[in-house]
């Protein structure tokens, strides 16, 4: 049964319920599904997360590597985000190489990540121009019903605020067996959250379930962050074929600090 | 707004490069064309309508398109390594999302229509311009479509808008740094197609951002037309 595609019928009925505010689960279309944040996955990461979104779950863990600085960025560490749509967290992922969604979801929160300038990189060098820590963040969905990518970003986040940089021993080596007590250079104030908008018809929708995703024709991800206690969007990507109108993105610009207050607001104590 | 800003390069805020469109650059194509902004030089060719293979991607109720977006090895200062990387694939896929509203594919069921996209020379703006070759190779080439799509990216440097960012206003680290804003629109329309961003952006002032893309998209429409208008076929 959950393997079947979401049938015309039930496409044709959400279009309708849309055009009158209405879904299937009573919520308002712009309105979020109950969220929570556990912490520690795996004590083997240097911080972890998994975030529940209705019946969307998504854990991310962090990684710490030693490695090589980037030739354009030798007084920086690096930041690596990646991920698997594992074939365990829905019908509809396969085994094999990864589709453009798979690949998609990390570049979209590596993106929210890094613009919003959440890490300070500058503080994860070892040896300038030689050594510097590498942070891997990896996502993974546990269980795909719908907005993988606003949940993925939270994940990413959490995560992030509960790494440690692991301890190095006299040789510069990573000493797994020593627990470290430094913090991961992040920021307390700016941290980004994604918000994306679907649309089918002329109805917007935020957090939709798998079915209703699948029913919509496009969507657009915003990363959002409060910097210098402005809102800033620090990325932005549109996937699907149907355009946005010019209206259409003037009123997601309205909603989308509101949508930035109201996660924080739900999700600040977990921080 | 007094804006004592200037630009790097001398240019109006809302100023593109100066732009070359020209048909034709492939005999081989059904379509095809270059476009540059400036020192960023995007060629694209047009394969098609033809049949489409693996035989299970074909769509019996309508044609599709299928986009290939990459930069040449030599076109960036440090080497390309040849081959898709996810920056090209990701690009490759907004571009055929930037291009597919226009084209009316039902009258070629089961076919597929192969734009490929090269960028010679690497300096900003590699996927508009890629987007607006691949538009006139698209036109070149006879398809079908209600009209051309147009792309450009808007930019900030710390707090002021500017058109058309080339790749040393992209390295500005000032301030608010800088903010690439890459938009697609279907030409003379409110309709955008492409929605990219990356940097620092208040969203109240999308609307501003809306407006310069509006009208570099007029004055991108007219050198398309332009160059269109001179081929004869």
């Amino acid at each position: 049964m959950s393997s079947m595609e979401t049938s015309n019928l039930t496409i044709s009925m959400l279009r309708q319920m849309f055009e009158s505010g209405k879904r299937f689960d009573k919520r308002g279309l712009l309105d979020l599904r109950e969220i929570s944040l556990d912490g520690e996955v795996s004590n083997k990461a240097e911080g972890s997360a998994r975030v529940r979104l209705g019946k969307t779950e998504v854990i991310a863990g962090v990684k710490l590597m030693l490695g090589e600085p980037y030739p354009d960025s030798l007084d920086k560490g690096n930041l690596v985000v990646s991920g698997d749509l594992l074939p365990l967290a829905s019908p509809r992922f396969e085994m094999g190489p990864p589709n453009f969604y798979a690949i998609e979801i990390p570049r979209l929160v590596d993106r929210a990540i890094r613009e919003s300038k959440m890490i300070d990189l500058s503080k994860l060098v070892v040896k300038e121009g030689e050594k510097v820590w590498t942070v891997y963040i990896d996502i993974y969905p546990i269980n795909d019903d719908g907005n993988l990518i606003d949940a993925s970003t939270i994940a990413a986040v959490a995560a992030l605020k509960s790494s440690f940089v692991p301890v190095l021993d006299k040789d510069g080596r990573i000493d797994y067996s020593s627990k470290s007590d430094k913090k991961l250079p992040v920021s307390k104030e700016t941290y980004p959250f994604s918000v994306t908008f679907f649309k089918l018809g002329n109805a917007l929708i935020l957090d939709p379930t798998r079915e209703e995703s699948e029913a919509c024709e496009v969507r657009v991800t915003f990363g959002i962050s409060v910097w210098n206690k402005q809102y800033m969007i620090n990325s932005c990507q549109k996937s699907g074929q149907v355009p946005f109108t010019q209206a259409e993105i003037e009123k997601m610009m309205e909603i989308l600090p509101k949508k930035y207050d109201e996660l924080n607001e739900k999700l600040k104590k977990y921080f | 707004m007094a804006d004592k800003f200037k630009r790097v390069t001398g240019r109006a805020l809302d100023e593109l490069r100066p732009m070359v469109a020209k048909i034709g650059v492939v005999p081989n194509a059904d379509g095809s064309a270059l476009f540059a902004f400036g020192k960023t030089v995007a060629i694209a060719a047009v394969y098609g309508p033809r049949q489409l293979h693996p035989q299970h991607m074909q769509d019996p109720a309508t044609g599709i398109l299928r986009v290939n977006y990459d930069l040449l090895s030599f076109s960036v200062s440090d080497r390309k390594k040849p081959g898709p990387s996810r920056r090209s694939q990701e690009i490759s896929k907004m571009t055929e999302w930037a291009l597919s509203p226009v084209l009316d594919l039902k009258d070629f069921p089961s076919t597929v229509i192969d734009v490929q996209i090269y960028i010679l020379q690497a300096d900003a703006g590699t996927r508009t311009a890629g987007i607006n070759a691949a538009s006139l190779a698209l036109a070149h080439a006879g398809i079908p479509m209600r009209n051309l799509v147009c792309s450009v990216a808007i930019g900030k440097q710390d707090h002021t808008l500017v058109v058309d960012l080339d790749k040393d206003e992209e390295d500005f680290e000032e301030g608010e740094g800088a903010t690439d804003f890459p938009v697609a629109k279907i030409a003379n329309t409110s309709h955008f197609t492409l929605l990219q961003l990356d940097g620092k952006l208040q969203p109240e002032r999308v609307k501003e951002v809306i407006a310069l893309a509006n009208k570099a998209c007029e004055k991108i429409y007219e050198v398309q037309k332009k160059a269109l208008k001179g081929v004869s076929s």
